[in-house]
């Protein structure tokens, strides 16, 4: 076979062919670099807004599988609170809450697609932690969603606490910090389980029906949603038991890259003026008359409008958006109790006396002040 | 800046961390959420590993089989084959995979109607446990026996086949060879004190009502799934080359050996498959390197193998740059590995002088 090659015209076009090969190696990594350089300057403060006003929609990592959070209705919508958030960042950013474009983040490459800048802000059910937020170089911005890990088994399942799991199976979501949870504390308290990690509640809840595992193991929040629509020829959401003990601490909200500030404060601050019209008393129905004639200066400030005839206040302003970006956000979407009301509480999570009440009630939804 | 976008952060010390997460399938090792994120890597390797060689094994014997079906002069074997080779191997592997785990092995008897044969043989969703050997500390001695046994078996056989081809008459050389082995292995055994003893598996039943099953040899569903995915998808492929190896030899051959009064399994195994082999090594190396990369769709049905251990640690710590890294490093070496054995087979199968 080598004896071919010292034939001169052969080894000619050989030599010729590696030149191309050579020349267009180089070509694309000229391409490459030009590109890398382009990037470099989209992670600057203030681009993220600009790109996204560029392109006339915000771009929203989700989840498509969790009633109440993000989930994907049989007619092709996205419901849930993360979704309301997403569509209440819209209609600040443009005055309407349709201009969101859903990506849909798994539990493994969600981090990946907010790096990579393939979404804007990522809101699916992503728990707070000191290790994402320093490590996976992202920002989390406020929590929407106080959660906490459960474990749901069968109804008729022996199974009443954690000690019960001693030699049982467990399915949970691989990747997530439940999964982390999971081994710390089951290996603290000296619980030998095997754990099947899934790469999503869908193979989840089909290995879970077929019995392969005992135990599930996800947020509350997640739980009560899945438990809500379990498939009826399953037996419904009869057929499933959450137990009584929280594992974690999981608080879950919108993240966004490290490095734009300008972009983080903005998502924070739509989300907290939610809250605080909420607390405000400042709701979907109200808010038209309210923008009219406001009753306090909090809430003038709040939805950009004039108190008493003194100036209108910065804070739309100094975020880069519309003074009356508020007034849009609950005309379209609401306030949390709205928002809540309308996602959370249709999975059976009532908010009143729970964790997630309003700070005025116990609970630890709390708005710092918009001054 | 573009490093802190896409987290290109080089370096490997995050290894030595605890991984924090437990393994549903283990091989040879006793991992702990406590060990490090390297040794979480490692049971990775192991589990594709182990993946990789019995699916190889497998591949080959149903491929061969398949192969030679499909020019079978039996109507029925030879549309079967085909059958088999057209509707395997024209439609993604990845659906296979989640079919055979969701459709089949979900589907087998839950722990609670566990089938249970003789208390030794259990079924079910939950693993399949046969018994199995355990070795005790009289094995290194037995081993020693049995390598010397090999040797002596090695020995015996080529003497006796050197004696065939002067007289030219079939004195079962191989047979011969095995009987030897056979015969010192259990008569050492034996002088050894029973090196192995039987693990058979059992059904436990916890204070509270769980039941699982420990003991004896245990194939989890989802290994189960992927081996077979594996094993049938690659096997269509290798039918096709053994197929087209045994059609490119001249048909003189055939009709040679039909000549000189040999069976048509004598006719297979001494003249016709010795020689398509030259043909069919090639490419059927190409096959024991797609089996080994599309381990990796084990990932979909919660098999650990090294793409779901990486993808873990990338989300847990980031780390994204150097955990592909790895995971490039290690199929490179694993598929590198398997080029150097099967070149090495396939120099000693050529002719000389070719």
């Amino acid at each position: 076979m080598l004896g071919h090659l010292s034939i001169p015209g052969v080894y000619m076009r050989f030599s010729r062919l590696w030149l191309l090969m050579l020349a267009l190696f180089a070509i694309s990594m000229i391409a490459v670099a030009c590109n890398g350089d382009d990037d470099d300057g989209a992670v600057a403060s203030g681009e993220t807004l600009k790109t996204v006003l560029d392109r006339g929609t915000i771009k929203v990592g989700v989840k498509d599988s969790q009633p109440g959070f993000g989930n994907l209705e049989p007619d092709g919508t996205f419901a849930g609170q993360d979704i309301e958030f997403a569509r209440a960042l819209a209609a600040a950013l443009f005055g309407n809450k349709n201009q969101v474009e859903f990506v849909v983040a798994s539990a493994a490459n969600r981090f990946e697609l907010l790096s990579s800048e393939e979404i804007d802000v990522l809101i699916r059910t992503t728990t707070w932690t000191s290790s994402r937020d320093i490590d996976l170089k992202s920002s989390f911005t406020a929590t929407t969603f106080y959660d906490g890990q459960g474990i749901i088994v069968n109804a008729n399942s022996p199974i009443q606490s954690l000690s019960d799991l001693e030699g049982s199976t467990i399915c949970v979501t691989s990747g997530t910090t439940t999964e982390v949870n999971l081994a710390t504390r089951l290996g603290a308290a000296g619980v030998n389980h095997t754990a099947l990690s899934f790469a999503g509640d869908a193979e989840i809840i089909e290995a879970f029906i077929a019995g392969r595992c005992d135990a599930w193991t996800a947020d509350k929040g997640n739980l009560a949603g899945q438990r809500t629509s379990f498939p009826a020829d399953a037996g419904g959401s009869a057929a499933l038991r959450i137990l009584p003990d929280t594992l974690s601490k999981e608080p879950l909200g919108p993240v966004v890259r490290d490095g734009d500030t300008e972009w983080y404060d903005l998502v924070q601050w739509v989300v907290f003026g939610t809250m605080a019209a909420d607390e405000l008393g400042v709701n979907s129905q109200n808010v038209t008359a309210m923008a009219a004639n406001p009753p306090s200066k909090d809430i003038a400030d709040l939805l950009g409008a004039s108190f008493q005839g003194a100036p209108v206040s910065e804070f739309g302003a100094s975020l880069g958006l519309s003074p009356t970006f508020m007034q849009d956000v609950l005309f379209q979407v609401g306030n949390y109790d709205e928002i809540y009301q309308r996602t959370i509480a249709q999975i059976g999570l009532a908010r009143a006396g729970s964790i997630n009440a309003s700070w005025l009630d116990g609970g630890l939804i709390y708005a710092p002040p918009i001054r | 800046m573009i490093d802190r976008a896409l987290d290109l952060e080089l370096g490997f010390g995050f290894l030595s961390g605890p991984g924090g997460f437990n393994f549903s399938n283990q091989w040879l090792t006793g991992y702990d959420s406590n060990d490090s994120r390297l040794g979480a890597y490692g049971v990775g390797i192991l589990n594709t590993v182990r993946l990789v060689l019995i699916g190889i094994v497998l591949t080959t014997i149903l491929g061969v089989f398949a192969g030679v079906a499909r020019l079978s002069d039996n109507w029925l074997v030879s549309r079967l084959a085909t059958l088999y080779v057209e509707t395997i191997r024209n439609t993604p592997l990845l659906i296979q995979i989640v079919i055979w785990y969701t459709v089949v092995f979900l589907q087998l008897p839950k722990i609670a109607d566990a089938v249970n044969i003789l208390d030794v043989f259990y079924l079910s969703n939950r693993a399949l446990a046969l018994p199995s050997l355990a070795a005790n500390g009289a094995f290194g001695l037995w081993a020693i026996f049995l390598a010397i046994g090999a040797v002596a078996a090695f020995i015996l056989r080529k003497w006796l086949l050197r004696r065939e081809e002067r007289d030219g008459e079939s004195l079962h050389a191989t047979t011969w060879g095995l009987a030897l082995f056979v015969v010192l292995a259990v008569v050492t055994f034996i002088a050894t004190g029973t090196p192995l003893e039987p693990n058979t598996p059992s059904l436990h039943v916890t204070d509270v009502g769980i039941r699982n099953i420990t003991g004896g040899l245990q194939v989890s569903p989802e290994f189960a799934a992927v081996l077979i995915g594996l094993v049938i998808y690659t096997g269509a492929f290798i039918a096709e080359i053994v197929r087209g190896g045994i059609q490119a030899l001249p048909r003189g051959q055939d009709e040679a050996a039909t000549a000189l009064g040999l069976s048509g399994y004598q006719r297979m195994t001494l003249i016709i498959l010795p020689q398509a082999l030259r043909i069919i090594i090639p490419p059927l190396t190409n096959q024991y390197l797609n089996l080994t990369k599309n381990s990796s769709l084990a990932v979909a049905i919660a098999y650990p193998e090294i793409i779901w251990v990486g993808t873990t640690i990338v989300n847990n710590i980031g780390r994204a740059v150097p955990v592909f890294l790895m995971i490039f490093a290690t199929y490179l070496a694993l598929s590198l590995a398997i080029s150097v054995v099967m070149n090495s087979f396939n120099r000693r199968v050529q002719l000389a002088g070719r």
